[in-house]
């Protein structure tokens, strides 16, 4: 089991081979690209920024998380941070397990932990020149502390609470 | 007693800074952390209940804060 947060571009390819083993039948590895548009925007690039020792830390929590909950340790997710084009990948898991649904399941609950609780954020380029946060309160959807925005934090954060935070 | 507050992405941008360090009396809590950083320029951009953190762990408001202790206020997460 493996977790990093990364400057350089990440192989995949390697990932997958680091959690070969002639005890699993199954390797799932996910990619995550960046992607040319975004709520109807074009996008030209992407700057990842972290909090970097909290979202290592979340993100070792989330592996454990997953090989307890789907029984492999064969675990490695790396996360780059900087300036990213188009298709470049931005996160990658690559989970191995003897059978391929507990490895097709422990992939999806990383990446979708991963993007509800690793302190991990963006701002995408646009074509226009312009440049947004992804997700930041008053990026053109409605002023800071509208009632969506602010209803949509409560309840993460209270979902953040129950898990013992 | 001393805290550092930091600040990322847009509320970073809003604020016009990165961290900052707060006095404040014993037996402050996290909420107390937040009314400090309301009353700074570019604050009325934050939501009324921000993600927060304690010594890289999300925390509640009501969490009592010790000395040297690190504060994050964290914007909507956006990794993936």
């Amino acid at each position: 089991m493996r977790t990093a947060i990364v400057v350089a571009s990440i192989d995949a390819a390697r990932l997958a081979a680091e959690v070969a083993g002639h005890h699993n039948g199954a390797t799932v590895l996910f990619i995550g690209t960046v992607r040319d548009v975004n709520d109807g925007r074009p996008v030209t690039g992407m700057e990842y920024t972290a909090y970097r020792s909290m979202a290592e830390r979340e993100m070792a929590d989330i592996a454990r998380e997953a090989a307890t909950r789907f029984g492999t340790d064969d675990i490695v997710v790396e996360h780059r941070v900087g300036v990213l084009e188009l298709g470049d990948a931005s996160v990658v898991i690559a989970v191995a397990h003897p059978h391929r649904g507990a490895a097709y399941d422990a992939s999806r609950y990383v990446i979708e932990q991963l993007k509800a609780r690793v302190p991990i954020w963006k701002l995408e380029h646009y074509d226009d020149g312009t440049r947004e946060w992804v997700g930041a309160a008053g990026s053109g959807k409605g002023e800071a502390g509208s009632g969506v925005r602010d209803s949509d934090l409560e309840s993460a954060h209270a979902s953040l609470g129950e898990r013992g935070a | 007693m001393t805290v550092t507050v930091l600040l990322f992405a847009s509320y970073a941008d809003s604020l016009g800074m990165k961290s900052l360090a707060l006095d404040l009396s014993p037996g402050a809590t996290v909420g107390d952390v937040l009314g400090h950083v309301r009353a700074l320029p570019g604050a009325n951009r934050l939501p009324a209940s921000p993600l927060l953190a304690v010594n890289e762990r999300y925390a509640k408001r009501e969490r009592v804060l010790e000395s040297g202790d690190e504060v994050a206020i964290i914007p909507p997460v956006a990794g993936g």
